[in-house]
């Protein structure tokens, strides 16, 4: 055998899994999008039609959700990033010894289940949570009003959820600059604004990309957020696609949407990574 | 109160002192730097050397005392607000930025308008004129070194701070770039403040220089002051090496002590010594001593009963231990220049010098300190 041959052999297991597991079932995701139901047939039996305009009429039906799901993901991720840039920075800079326990804390909340996590936010922003009455005792609740089943908790929800994938990758990139450089710029008369606008900033955009985008992708097809902290007026599309699956049994409908939010996902990262110029950092 | 930016002048540290929890970094130290002047402040790690130059380019601020550049006090002023730049250790390149932006940086900041010009003169300076484009990883340690200090001369401060620049290049490299860092202070006629842990580094560049200890200031002249006439026995051993036996002095003759030296008789010049008492280190550098056989004549100061211990040729010169009666052994530097067939191991020799080049140190003093040069770790300071 050939030393050639070595590199292949390596990558066969992830190429098998990767081949089962996610390119069949796209090939089958495509299949599916195209079908029609058969006529006369029971519920959930469909045929094969290459029906193209599945796409438009999934779409159009549900421009609303795939809307909000965009607008909710971005708000989240906005959040979230607004949230985790000045942690990332003291975890990098000023924790110290400190350093290491915090990391772990950013990690920990993946020692309990993610759905559990998000219900405990529903205890959290509830009746009987202190949030609640504490805002209603400073008027700016008002009696009737609740906190749960809006599209604040939704996004509240999605931010708490994905803050450790955004802190993560800002952090390694903040923990790599060379403090010295900071000290130069100050030495060369930039502010402590214009220091980070100039220097922190640009040479922790990749983190900035890997954070929002591990935010972002994940957000923008989330359907657990809006079931749990939700009403029927904060459903994203995760949530329609969800129920067109399990409840309606519409499977055409199903796939046509997921691929349409696929796509709008890879559109939107590309655009953002150009604009981003990442490939121009070192 | 005048503009800060614009302050202009000697640079006055009066009285000093830094402290990290009980640990005083910086002593009480007060120090003059005349405007224009290259000025070296030489130390061992973790002498205060570093701390004192972060405090005047703002980095630190003082625990005591007080920072004036002229007339100005910029003792709590903001680093981007000094007219203060610093060649860093390791450089500190914006990594992100080509070398144009990153020479370009401090004029940017300060709203200067047309900065090609500048850039490109500053570039020319340091001959480095056709990586403008480039980023600072592709550039070499010696491109990066000249990068770091064309950053920091286009903006024409006041006062320009070297943090052990040279630190990290081979020693090849770095006696090049002494000669040409000299040569660029002269040409731009800035102040040059450089921190350095190399004795020859120093020496070298620097007009003037302070050698530091404990966070103190040991002793602050020329070159040739600090290395004829060292007033302790740090500096005398810190600055090259220095031979110090114990003695006393035991009478006078016009402007010489008389030294007794376990009880050989030598001469000292009286403005040489910086002893209190009687009790003395009567200091000759190793270069200064003849090495002579039993029988042959010789003037000024003699040490007899010196055996040869041990004999490195070195090219230049050859270097001896010799054993003296009292159990000490010297050092002596010979040039290789005289013909004679140097000695052997365990020749009978007497060891002579002009007695103006002997200098004489505090007899309570500790021998030893500054001796034992410590190899510095150069993130660590």
């Amino acid at each position: 055998m050939g030393k050639v041959k070595t590199p292949y052999l390596l990558l066969l297991p992830g190429f098998a899994f990767l081949f089962t597991f996610f390119i069949l079932p796209i090939a089958n995701l495509a299949q599916t999008s195209t079908q029609t139901p058969i006529a006369g047939g029971d519920t959930g039996q469909y045929e094969q039609t290459f029906r193209l305009k599945n796409y438009i009429d999934a779409f159009v039906e549900n421009k609303e959700q795939f809307g909000r799901s965009f607008l909710y993901a971005l708000i989240a991720t906005a959040l979230a990033l607004m949230i985790a840039y000045p942690l990332a920075y003291a975890i990098a800079f000023k924790a110290g010894k400190m350093k290491n326990v915090l990391l772990v804390l950013v990690v920990a909340p993946f020692f309990t289940s993610f759905l559990l996590r998000t219900i405990a936010w529903k205890q959290i922003l509830g009746e009987k949570g202190f949030i609640v009455p504490t805002l209603r005792s400073l008027g700016i609740l008002s009696e009737g009003s609740t906190l749960t089943s809006t599209a604040f908790a939704v996004v509240m929800g999605m931010t708490y959820n994905f803050l450790p994938f955004m802190t993560l990758p800002l952090y390694a990139s903040i923990d790599r600059i060379d403090p010295r450089t900071l000290e130069a710029s100050g030495d060369l008369y930039a502010n402590g604004f214009t220091t980070f606008r100039k220097v922190t900033l640009p040479l922790s955009m990749p983190g900035v990309v890997a954070g929002t985008l591990l935010t972002f992708i994940p957000a923008a097809g989330d359907y657990v957020n809006a079931a749990i902290l939700g009403s029927p007026s904060t459903k994203m599309i995760g949530n329609v696609i969800e129920s067109r699956y399990f409840k309606v049994v519409d499977y055409p409908t199903a796939a046509a949407l997921s691929f349409t939010l696929m796509a709008a996902i890879l559109i939107l990262v590309t655009i953002y990574i150009r604009k981003a110029g990442t490939e121009e950092l070192v | 109160m005048a503009d800060i930016s614009t302050a202009r002048g000697d640079l006055k540290l009066t009285r000093i002192t830094k402290t990290y929890g009980d640990f005083n970094a910086v002593d009480d130290l007060s120090l003059v730097i005349p405007a224009g002047s290259f000025f070296a402040l030489l130390g061992p790690s973790g002498c205060g050397k570093t701390t004192t130059l972060r405090m005047v380019a703002g980095l630190e601020e003082p625990t005591v005392g007080s920072i004036h550049l002229g007339t100005t006090d910029i003792t709590t002023t903001k680093p981007y607000q000094r007219p203060i730049n610093t060649v860093f250790q390791n450089y500190a390149l914006f990594p992100h930025l080509t070398i144009f932006e990153n020479i370009a940086f401090g004029l940017r900041r300060r709203g200067v308008k047309d900065v090609k010009e500048a850039v490109d003169k500053v570039l020319n300076l340091v001959e480095l004129p056709h990586l403008a484009e480039r980023k600072p990883t592709q550039l070499s340690g010696g491109q990066q070194q000249r990068i770091a200090l064309a950053r920091a001369i286009v903006n024409r401060p006041a006062l320009l701070l070297l943090d052990e620049p040279l630190g990290a290049l081979d020693l090849k490299l770095r006696r090049q770039m002494q000669i040409e860092l000299k040569w660029i202070q002269k040409e731009v006629g800035l102040t040059f403040v450089h921190v350095t842990h190399d004795q020859e580094e120093a020496m070298t560049m620097a007009d003037t220089i302070a050698v530091m200890n404990e966070g103190q200031i040991e002793q602050m002249g020329s070159p040739a002051d600090l290395y004829d006439n060292p007033e302790t026995a740090f500096v005398a051993n810190f600055l090259g090496q220095s031979n110090l036996i114990k003695g006393t002095i035991t009478g006078s003759d016009g402007d010489s002590h008389v030294v007794d030296l376990f009880g050989q008789k030598i001469s000292l010049p009286k403005n040489r010594s910086h002893a209190v008492d009687n009790s003395i280190y009567a200091g000759i550098r190793p270069e200064k001593f003849r090495i002579s056989r039993l029988q042959t004549p010789v003037n000024g100061n003699v040490l007899t009963g010196g055996r040869i211990e041990d004999v490195s040729y070195i090219g230049v010169s050859t270097q001896y231990q010799v054993a003296m009666p009292w159990g000490q052994e010297l050092m002596v530097f010979e040039q290789n220049d005289d013909g004679v067939a140097p000695f052997d191991k365990g020749d009978e020799v007497n060891i002579s010098w002009e007695p103006i080049f002997t200098f004489a140190l505090r007899g309570d003093e500790d021998a030893t300190a500054g001796s034992e040069v410590v190899p510095e770790d150069l993130d660590e300071e």
